[in-house]
């Protein structure tokens, strides 16, 4: 069985975002990227799949700039085996990012496609959603625990107040949550290897999807700034401050 | 505009999220719901009584009581005949449904909407709530899921809705509901509870953490946090980290133990109403958001605190 794994290259989680001074959005000149989060588990449970005899071949997939090729490097360097960049210097939406790995999921027959529930730049939380209504298969988002037996997986998924579990027919869709795994690290060796394993080059119009957007970004603001309130002395002045609050 | 809002409900009654979207909806025009479930009447009748509220579409299938995503978003999708705007809760269900509706319609979706600006502008978070962009839908229709912490609840009584049955396509056999573990701790859920007490790497570890955190924590019936930090030193699991890749929080009272205040926490806890710091390091940036702040050594502060409450 092969995997399709979709990374994002998105601003560093440990970067501050800061907003342009003409509010058109978030100023990332200059600024560290990294593979997003939650792609990144996508990525090593892919691997985990793959190590446990479950899976064949991982695909990463990028859609972004030409400097998305390090995200895929880095996939690769963790333990994908070849990657497809489909270069595009314009913001991409969710729709059309899920109509994009849709056709590339028509060409290459994955069992699965493991994505980041979100990414931690526009926090849509959709592409996988989306993905599996185009190719009308079945979800398991936020997953938590992704178990693949035979022509199923079974994923159990982070719901508000516990967990679900949920049985899916193959192929399906898997969206990661947080404590699906922690990923690894890859090997100084790994990133030597990584630089020769195949990565294609394509574009959006090879897969005749159209990226014209569908919202229009009238304005990126700060939020609300947080003033800093007052340091008590003690804690008895604290302790009159939160029975003042009323909650003890 | 006529709107189509998912509710969300266990067969027997309706999740408070739905209420909150019923009032973003109203903005937008003419409020319907729909109840997607099995021997779900009470929620029907419950669901019309919501203020405000027109049309109760009600479907009453096996195919849908576990409200598998699979079924209920082509369901959802072919009601968008005669409505204009798909609205869900930005929960765990409706995340999971509204974007299949969405392509479905081939619409781009507008996430964990703030406000409602215009008929197809809004406000939302993103960068994790570290900036509010403002977006206009060009779409035919709409579909968005709606933050309930920004929206009044609308009021469980006083609406006269009409109740009308509904058909889907059912179960399309791709998925099956196998179980569910809906944690029973006496202790409130991290993201609605109303008070949180969450320690950072100061508390050197799991023993010291449960120490000192749990006894506040306990008095005051509060959920608790934990920093990337403290998660990463295993002093807790995952599952409390607050913060940008955790969870994203909002109580009414934030206590920050022993946290630096590093980014990465600060957006999964800026919008809590008072945030409350204890930290030996005068420096420490979260004095930068915090409304009460106390300089001290937290080993002597926070036993002292429990005990005087």
């Amino acid at each position: 069985m092969k995997i399709l794994v979709p990374v994002k290259r998105v601003i560093d989680y440990n970067v501050k975002p800061r907003v342009k001074a003409d509010g058109t959005g978030v100023d990332l000149a200059n600024v560290k990227m990294s593979m997003n989060p939650f792609d990144e588990i996508a990525v090593e449970e892919a691997i985990r799949l793959k190590e446990k005899g479950a899976a064949t071949e991982i695909v990463a997939v990028s859609i972004g700039p030409a400097k998305a090729q390090e995200t895929l490097r880095t996939a690769l360097a963790m333990g994908a085996d070849r990657a497809i960049l489909v270069e595009t210097d314009d913001e991409v939406e969710p729709l059309a990012v899920a109509k994009i790995l849709k056709a590339i999921a028509d060409e290459e027959q994955p069992g699965l496609v493991i994505l980041g529930k979100q990414s931690i730049s526009d926090d849509s939380n959709q592409t996988g959603q989306m993905l599996a209504a185009l190719m009308g298969r079945p979800q398991g988002t936020f997953a938590n625990t992704v178990e693949v037996d035979g022509d199923s997986v079974t994923v159990k998924r982070e719901v508000d107040g516990g967990l679900q579990t949920v049985k899916l027919a193959l192929p399906a869709i898997v969206t990661t949550d947080l404590r699906l795994n922690e990923p690894r690290y890859a090997s100084l060796p790994n990133i030597m290897k990584a630089k020769q394993k195949p990565l294609a080059t394509k574009t959006a119009a090879d897969y005749g999807v159209d990226l014209t957007p569908r919202l229009k970004t009238l304005k990126v603001a700060e939020p609300p700034v947080r003033q800093a309130g007052e340091k008590v002395a003690d804690v008895a002045a604290l302790v009159e401050k939160v029975k003042a609050l009323g909650i003890a | 505009m006529k709107t189509l809002v998912l509710v969300e409900h266990d067969n027997t009654k309706v999740n408070d999220a739905t209420l909150a979207v019923v009032t973003a909806a109203a903005k937008l025009g003419e409020v319907h719901l729909l109840v997607a479930g099995h021997n779900c009447g009470s929620v029907a009748e419950a669901a019309a009584k919501i203020a405000g509220v027109g049309k109760v579409h009600v479907a009453d299938d096996a195919a849908y009581a576990n409200g598998l995503a699979e079924n209920v978003a082509p369901l959802a999708a072919s009601l968008m005949d005669h409505h204009d705007a798909f609205l869900a809760a930005a929960t765990t269900q409706g995340k999971n449904v509204a974007p299949r509706v969405a392509a479905q319609l081939d619409v781009m979706q507008v996430s964990e909407i703030l406000s409602v600006e215009g008929p197809k502008t809004f406000t939302r978070p993103i960068y994790a709530g570290n900036a509010i962009a403002t977006v206009e839908s060009t779409d035919a229709k709409l579909v968005i899921t709606v933050r309930g912490t920004a929206f009044e609840k609308a009021a469980t009584e006083g609406g006269s809705g009409t109740i009308e049955a509904v058909t889907g396509a059912g179960d399309t056999g791709t998925s099956i509901f196998v179980s569910s573990e809906i944690a029973k701790s006496e202790r409130p859920e991290l993201t609605s509870a109303k008070v949180i007490v969450s320690g950072g790497r100061a508390l050197k570890d799991a023993e010291t953490f449960e120490a000192v955190i749990t006894p506040l924590a306990d008095k005051l019936g509060a959920a608790i946090g934990a920093s990337r930090a403290a998660v990463d030193a295993g002093y807790v699991p995952n599952d409390y980290q607050v913060g940008q890749t955790g969870k994203i929080v909002a109580p009414e009272v934030y206590f920050a133990i022993g946290i630096s205040g590093a980014i990465q926490h600060l957006a999964g806890m800026k919008d809590s109403k008072v945030i409350i710091a204890i930290n030996k390091d005068e420096d420490a940036p979260i004095f930068q958001v915090a409304d009460i702040g106390l300089v001290a050594d937290l080993y002597t502060a926070v036993p002292e605190l429990t005990g005087a409450l």
